[in-house]
């Protein structure tokens, strides 16, 4: 899964997509998933460097990312892999 | 490296220029204390969830209501309505502040003669009075507020047979300009009916027509409705003076002012859309110091309302049980509680704070109950920080009709706490067991057993 080229991050949380015009706010978490994908980390990367940085646990982890990444995906933020979409095909 | 403290990622659309229909940021300032009581400890030591009472709240909502009243009517009584909640120490402390009790049922009678409330101070009301529950109460000279003419004749039966003048009011249903209008109790104004019955008591002779009751409707939200009601039952009383010399000791407004909950569809909340009892007490006193009595025949006001005076001092603390999505993207938070023990989440959208801290980030979420059942949906849009599985909320303003209405349905009721002024804590319910449901049941002989 991977972010849009287009969508613009601000530090402070501030998601914009430009292509829609809309507009998101994100929680500090949030904007850290965010910018590591965006940085083109993959899955398991993204919630190593989580688990080393909060006070959770991995199941928690795994519920929450999963349920994050695929509102990125429901509100248009992020795209699908490419290999997985196809390999669904 | 010190790890930070984790709270789950939310996103959530920005929508700018249109009305939010999740309302202002009010509802999720946390509220960890009740009157100094850690929600975390009450929960661990009653279970969750849990019904929480301030007696502190009762006493200063009694004592405001009092205070609008008798500062503008001389002669003032109220009586506290058990339907609301007949929790024994709830109805004591009401008691204690002077209230009579208003009851509705021969259950509710018993449990105002077991409180110790004297006869003469039970109001009986309600359509269901058994044959029984009218002795008991003509023998007690319990004010009987009549119903329906079958239960004008029975107890016209009643006191030949017992050689006894019953106490009575008639309830008068009338159009206050409130839709929809109550007339299912009661005597109509209007149409006659409400004469016809004030004839017929007092034409027998041997019944003693003491007050006029009416009970205009519920959660209302105009006073103006009250000087309505208040002048209806007025002119009875004058014409009552008139065609029979005789005085009407009290006229009885009923109850259903409103409380400070927020219902559901309201563009305002609550707090801010629901008349206070300064309001209501103008409208009433105003409508009845005009009527035309000489002063020293001025009625008596007997007050029933039970919602306006127990809400706010109820607390719901529950549970969340887990988080999912729901097809269409919302958040989906399932709580331990439902509509089973919150009736009236119903037609409320009640005022729902988290019970421990956390940022500032929010999210939309639908709050349902633990039951297996579509409809058990405790809010509607609320929003919320990112709760998770063990997070504590507290749910406001649930003291009226809660605890009282409550279904026993697949799951045991709670316990209830009542917190009293000094900020202790006492039960004053236990939490159900499977032997409090079963006890009840019997099982015939050839069901005892079975073999699978």
């Amino acid at each position: 899964m991977k972010i849009k080229r287009n969508i613009a991050l601000s530090d402070s949380g501030f998601v914009f997509n430009p292509t829609t015009g809309d507009s998101f706010s994100t929680n500090p978490i949030g904007i850290e998933i965010i910018k590591l994908l965006k940085e083109g980390k993959n899955e398991d990367e993204v919630k190593k460097h989580l688990i080393k940085s909060y006070m959770t646990d991995e199941v928690t982890l795994e519920k929450d990312y999963y349920d994050f990444v695929n509102m990125l995906l429901k509100l248009q933020l992020a795209e699908g892999d490419e290999d997985k979409d196809e390999a669904k095909n | 490296m010190k790890k930070m403290q984790y709270e789950r990622p939310v996103i959530q659309r920005l929508n700018t220029g249109i009305m939010n229909k999740f309302g202002t940021r009010t509802e999720y300032a946390p509220v960890t204390h009740i009157e100094g009581n850690a929600v975390k400890e009450l929960i661990e030591k009653y279970g969750s969830p849990l019904f929480v009472i301030s007696e502190k709240t009762i006493r200063n909502t009694y004592r405001e209501a009092n205070r609008s009243f008798n500062t503008r009517y001389p002669k003032v009584q109220f009586a506290w309505s058990y339907k609301t909640n007949y929790l024994s120490a709830v109805c004591n402390v009401f008691h204690q502040e002077g209230s009579w009790a208003e009851v509705v049922s021969g259950f509710e009678y018993e449990k105002a003669i077991r409180h110790g409330v004297p006869g003469n101070k039970i109001i009986f009301n309600g359509p269901d009075k058994t044959e029984a529950e009218l002795r008991t109460a003509i023998e007690n000279g319990s004010p009987i507020h009549i119903d329906h003419l079958d239960e004008l004749y029975l107890i016209k039966e009643l006191s030949g047979e017992m050689k006894k003048r019953p106490k009575v009011a008639i309830r008068v249903n009338m159009d206050t300009g409130i839709y929809p209008m109550w007339d299912r109790f009661g005597f109509n104004y209007e149409n006659g009916q409400a004469w016809d019955a004030i004839n017929k008591i007092m034409l027998s002779n041997t019944i003693d027509l003491i007050g006029l009751h009416c009970h205009i409707g519920t959660f209302m939200l105009a006073p103006s409705a009250y000087a309505v009601a208040a002048s209806k039952l007025c002119d009875l009383a004058m014409g009552i003076k008139k065609k029979f010399n005789k005085n009407i000791h009290y006229l009885d407004l009923g109850g259903g002012f409103a409380s400070k909950n927020t219902l559901k569809g309201s563009y305002l909340q609550g707090v801010d859309a629901s008349p206070g009892f300064d309001q209501f007490a103008e409208a009433i006193s105003t409508a009845i110091l005009n009527a035309g009595f000489v002063e020293d025949e001025l009625p008596l006001l007997l007050l029933e309302t039970g919602r306006a005076m127990i809400d706010e001092a109820g607390y719901l603390l529950g549970t969340v049980i887990s988080n999912k999505r729901l097809s269409d993207g919302r958040r989906a938070t399932i709580m331990d509680f439902g509509v089973n023990i919150l009736f009236t989440s119903f037609w409320y959208d009640h005022k729902i704070s988290p019970a421990q801290e956390f940022s500032q980030y929010t999210e939309d979420a639908v709050l349902y109950g633990p039951l297996c059942m579509n409809i058990d949906v405790v809010r509607e849009h609320v929003t919320l920080p990112p709760l998770k599985r063990d997070d504590q909320v507290v749910v406001h303003t649930v003291g009226a009709y809660n605890m009282t209405q409550w279904m026993q349905f697949i799951a045991l009721r709670p316990a209830i706490v009542l917190i009293d002024c000094d900020d202790k804590v006492h039960q004053i319910r236990k939490r159900e067991t499977v032997e409090s449901i079963v006890k009840e049941e019997m099982m015939p002989d050839y069901l005892k057993s079975f073999k699978l």
